[in-house]
């Protein structure tokens, strides 16, 4: 493994065990500042446990884990304010409007109340829902939902974004220009971790890691991985890992 | 004709959920109906289902109508929902007698059309149906939804939140059924599957935007696809590519840029500019379209269409 430069996620021995079962199996790996990485697996690979630790809802059986310069062990309410995340299964308020929606989670991560009001304008404005600002959530379409929903997950600047799926079931437009915002955050410093099961979406990510039965088997640049497994595309690689 | 979609329209309250919807699917055939969370596709497989009565319109399965006949409907169909809907608190072997039964079979009269599919969950066939992975559950529903030997089978999302290989196994078992003689009807959000069916419809906010074959769907596409890849990456060309004149639209497609171009004139031009750039990995290269282009280019047809009505959603 190459060394990191200047690593936002630091992950050594990483084990989590429920009962005797090993979810996680030793994973080390770490997640420089900056970049997408993207955090593959088949169902059941372990990659939700994972995510729950580094997230600091969890706590690992054993193993150093280090999230933007706070330990998984003691630090976990720092870890919460330095991190976004989003999931397709849930991600904002059906009953309360987009608005509302916007506010809550401002609060939550402490913003004030001028900032606030003053951010949720440029945001309804570059996300074009100004003028449905006072629907509720639920009658908005699944990607006008999860825009919204990732526009929310980095509203207070947050060092990572954890993304659990966050395109499951939306058109392919929308999920091209999710990813194009998801660019847009690397920009302004923003980290970002994700997991998905369409296969082009892990080319866009600047690393992709994949686990196999709780053990992170290949992790590479995606033109790295395709070469050393001599494939064509992301899908290839993917079902040789993970069919094997 | 194994099923008939006559005009379907279907609203609940203020929201149009299906609009003229109007398809056949024949005998045997493995069909596809393809589109995004929204578009209508639970609804209309409600209505395959007989649980749910269009506004107007008539949905016949092997000739019973779906309101009238809906005992018969019931007898020849297996349905799988969206949402698990098993007994989560019967086990593995336990859910699929209970099906058995209802439908007034046994599991061994029917073993050989699910046993390639249920000897992969055997080994759990205590456990209970709760406690499995979603891939197991996956194939739990589908034994049981076949258990009684149906003449259709209809299929809601069966692969959505499913990983690729998981995906590309309930394909090959797809196949497999085919071949005993079923018709089948399967929704999916995954473009990449429409290749697998005989013929898919592309729906999307309740309206079908075209039907018919995998190829020849993908062949109707843009004429004027390009694709382009770079050693240095494409999405830092993205933005350079939007803002050329020739281009109609770009997308990140994988590894490369999709570029639908205005018209045939402008290819060369496009070509002198891209040579400007004076990136040596960069290849451009006239592709065919996949499905996943042409669902883009319906897609934004349409929203061109609306914005000029002035439409919002």
């Amino acid at each position: 493994m190459t060394a990191a430069k200047d690593p936002i996620i630091e992950v050594k021995d990483m084990v989590k065990k429920f009962g005797s079962f090993v979810a996680n199996d030793r994973l080390s790996f770490h997640v420089e500042k900056g970049e997408i990485f993207g955090f593959l697996g088949a169902n059941g690979a372990g990659k939700t446990t994972a995510i729950r630790i580094l997230c600091g809802l969890s706590y690992p059986t054993s193993g150093e884990i280090m999230v933007a310069g706070f330990n998984v062990y003691h630090e976990r309410e720092k870890i919460k304010r330095k991190i976004g995340y989003m999931s397709q299964k849930f991600s904002l308020y059906d009953d309360l409007s987009v608005s509302e929606n916007i506010r809550l989670y401002a609060g939550i991560y402490g913003l004030g109340r001028k900032e606030i009001a003053s951010r949720e304008e440029q945001l309804l404005e570059r996300l074009g829902l100004t003028q449905i600002r006072k629907r509720l959530i639920r009658e908005i379409p699944l990607g006008w939902k999860q825009k919204l929903a990732f526009s929310v997950a980095i509203f207070h600047k947050p060092a990572i974004v954890f993304l659990d799926e966050p395109t499951g079931g939306v058109d392919p437009i929308t999920r091209r220009q999710f990813w194009e915002m998801i660019h847009d955050a690397t920009l302004e410093g923003i980290t970002v971790f994700v997991t998905t099961h369409y296969m082009d979406e892990a080319e866009y990510c600047d690393r992709v890691s994949i686990m196999v039965e709780g053990r992170i088997e290949a992790l590479d640049t995606p033109a790295g991985l395709k070469q050393s497994y001599k494939s064509k595309n992301m899908n290839e690689v993917f079902l040789k890992l993970a069919r094997s | 004709m194994s099923l008939i979609l006559d005009h379907i329209d279907k609203s609940f309250e203020t929201v149009k959920a299906l609009k003229q919807v109007n398809f056949e699917v024949k005998e045997g055939e493995l069909f596809g109906l393809i589109g995004p969370d929204g578009a209508g596709k639970s609804t209309l497989f409600r209505i395959m289902a007989s649980l749910l009565v269009p506004d107007s319109g008539r949905c016949t399965m092997l000739g019973f109508d779906i309101d009238k006949e809906y005992r018969q409907v019931r007898q020849i169909i297996g349905y799988m929902p969206g949402r698990f809907s098993l007994y989560m608190d019967l086990s593995v072997e336990e859910n699929l007698a209970f099906y058995a039964r209802v439908f007034g079979t046994t599991v061994k009269e029917n073993y050989d059309l699910i046993r390639d599919v249920y000897e992969q969950i055997a080994p759990f066939k205590k456990r209970l149906a709760g406690r499995l992975s979603g891939g197991m559950k996956q194939k739990l529903a589908l034994s049981c939804a076949l258990i009684h030997r149906p003449r259709i089978l209809i299929l809601d999302e069966p692969t959505t939140g499913v990983d690729a290989v998981s995906r590309r196994e309930f394909w090959d078992m797809l196949k497999k059924i085919q071949g005993e003689g079923i018709t089948t009807v399967v929704s999916t959000p995954y473009m990449d599957e429409a290749e697998l069916c005989d013929r898919v419809a592309l729906i999307q906010k309740g309206e079908l935007l075209a039907v018919s074959d995998p190829s020849a769907m993908a062949e109707e596409g843009e004429k004027l696809l390009y694709s382009l890849r770079s050693g240095k990456g494409v999405y830092a060309y993205l933005e350079k590519v939007r803002q050329l004149e020739a281009c109609k639209h770009a997308w990140l497609f994988g590894d490369r840029l999709h570029v639908t171009l205005r018209s045939e004139a402008d290819a060369t031009g496009v070509k002198k500019i891209l040579d400007s750039w004076q990136d040596e990995s960069l290849v451009w290269q006239s592709i065919v379209p996949s499905i996943e282009d042409r669902f883009m280019g319906l897609l934004q047809q349409e929203s061109e269409v609306s914005s000029e009505q002035g439409e919002g959603i």
